[in-house]
């Protein structure tokens, strides 16, 4: 792990308890600015409970938050985050849902329309600005979420299983949307999958999680996959194999505890 | 589609049929006309209503204390139920007297409202406004508290303030329950304008009807109820048009609950 340097997240013994339950315990775990790294663990093992604490949505239990350097107190501008859950504004068009940030941010209407536009294009939704949210499918939603997020060019990016409800050709096609994207200025991600393979694709680095309760991290892999990739091609090379299974060997027991439960 | 205009053409069906057997009953002196009156009396009075000119001025008045009652209301109503959701404190110390409040019945306050604000437009808009705002000042409450919390997450992590949050987030999620409770509305602020009329005043078609009943000229009070009936229609279409287009983002099935 990297002690000093540049760490764009940091998170020292983050604990999250909810009453008596206690969802995490002790995580450790650094990000270096402009790594790709994916989390992955069982589900309810607090993967969304980590990525809130990181967000400055909700507040650990114990221990400390390092963004960029600072101590974080709150939701920071820096920070992007794109939920699991539909999270865009369902009242308004997906034009309007991309230009919401710069809105709030202060920027003219016009203004904001115009370069919501561009990553309209971005995302390959032309055609589609004027659709409310329940007019999109699944794939198009996450890519108006993407570049609603993307939009404000934050420097650390969040995702939490973003791909997880679509089907596997539309997720496979935003897998590889989002390294394109990715590819050109290289954020920050920290990237919440409970799919080992998508961890696996996409990341520079694995970060394995626990079963839950008491979730910390107990094992963590480079991925030492050349870039750039394709997600549905890379997945039939022998190096990719090989990796898979060394990490497959540390979650097959965390995720058969938390079957277990 | 065809099943619409089945349903349309069984409930015309139902309406001229009660009323030929209305006017029939009456006809065969089956129902005396003097407690009963008849279809096509009522209709020729209202015809004659509607030929004379000061029947205008009574619905000028009812209609001024209809929509001042109404727009009065649901500001006051729609604002404090935004504040009091924002405001969890504010709530649980106002709880008890809210319900309180609401527990009285309305009827009872127009003889102090009279008292208060006298005989004119005033009393009858106040009475109307204790109708209308507990309502809507409810429906916002609910609204407010059913936010979607991923969307409001996502809004904050946008970067969204308070003022955006009301105006982006919390306003357009409770739209849907202040809408629905536009409508009731509409008809609360009718009630408070006629019941207040009915009650104590010197115009208004609350007054009108009054009139017809000290005297008892049945005619005359079913001519003043169908009037309001016409009255409220024409208002509860209005708003229901504001609605849709108010509502537009949403998906058509939770949008169209229309009744008529
Ligand atoms: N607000 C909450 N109140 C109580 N328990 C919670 C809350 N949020 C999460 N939990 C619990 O914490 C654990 C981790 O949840 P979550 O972070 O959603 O897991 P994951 O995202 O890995 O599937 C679960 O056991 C869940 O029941
Ligand atoms: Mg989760």
């Amino acid at each position: 792990m990297i002690e000093d340097g540049n760490a764009a997240v940091r998170l020292r013994g983050i604990s999250a308890r909810f009453g008596s339950h206690t969802a995490l315990e002790g995580v450790d775990i650094d990000v270096c600015e402009g790594e790709f790294v994916a989390l992955v663990g069982p589900t309810g093992c607090g993967k969304s409970t980590l990525l809130n604490v990181v967000a400055g949505l909700a507040l650990p239990s114990s221990g400390d938050v390092h963004l960029l350097g600072e101590t974080m107190k709150g939701p920071d501008r820096r920070t992007g985050y794109l939920f699991q859950q539909d999270a865009l504004l369902p009242w308004k068009t997906a034009l309007d849902n991309v230009a919401a940030g710069l809105i709030f941010r202060g920027e003219d209407i016009k203004e904001a329309r115009l370069k919501a536009q561009v990553w309209i294009d971005k995302v390959h939704l032309k055609g589609f600005e004027n659709h409310y949210p329940h007019q999109l499918s699944g794939g198009m939603k996450k890519r108006v979420g993407l570049a609603q997020i993307l939009i404000l060019d934050p420097n650390i990016l969040l995702m939490d299983e973003p791909f997880s409800a679509l089907d596997i050709q539309t997720r496979n096609l935003m897998e590889n949307e989002l390294l394109r994207l990715w590819q050109e200025d290289r954020k920050t991600v920290l990237f919440v999958t409970h799919d080992l393979e998508e961890a696996i694709a996409l990341a520079d680095r694995v970060v394995v999680l626990s079963a839950g309760p008491r979730a910390s991290v107990i094992g963590d892999f480079e991925v030492p996959l050349a870039r750039p990739r394709d997600v549905m091609e890379i997945r039939l090379t022998e190096a990719f194999l090989e990796i898979y299974r060394r990490i497959w060997g540390i979650l097959r027991g965390e995720v058969m505890k938390s079957y277990a439960r | 589609m065809l099943d619409k205009h089945k349903v349309r053409l069984y409930q015309i069906g139902l309406l001229v049929g009660s009323l030929t057997l209305w006017e029939a009953m009456a006809r065969y002196e089956l129902l005396d006309q003097f407690f009963f009156s008849r279809p096509l009396s009522i209709l020729s009075r209202l015809f004659e209503l509607l030929a004379t000119a000061d029947t205008y001025r009574h619905l000028s008045i009812t209609f001024t204390e209809t929509l001042l009652a109404f727009i009065i209301g649901t500001a006051l109503g729609i604002g404090a139920g935004l504040w009091l959701a924002l405001a969890p404190m504010a709530l649980k110390v106002l709880t008890p007297y809210i319900k309180a409040f609401n527990a009285i019945p309305r009827v009872v306050l127009a003889p102090i409202f009279t008292l208060w604000f006298g005989l004119g437009i005033a009393s009858k808009v106040a009475l109307g406004v204790t109708l209308v705002f507990f309502l809507t000042f409810f429906n916002t409450w609910q609204g407010v508290r059913e936010v979607n919390p991923v969307v409001l997450a996502n809004a904050r992590m946008l970067g969204a303030g308070r003022g955006h949050l009301l105006r982006h987030v919390y306003l357009p999620s409770a739209a849907g329950w202040i809408i629905s409770s536009l409508r009731s509305a509409i008809g609360f602020a009718v009630v408070g304008a006629v019941v207040g009329e009915y009650l104590g005043s010197a115009a208004g078609l609350g007054y009108l009807i009054a009139q017809a009943e000290g005297v008892f000229d049945t005619t005359g009070v079913f001519a003043g109820m169908t009037t309001m009936l016409v009255f409220v229609l024409i208002l509860d279409w209005t708003v229901s048009r504001v609605e849709r287009r108010i509502l537009a983002w949403r998906p058509a099935a939770s949008a169209g609950e229309e009744m008529i």
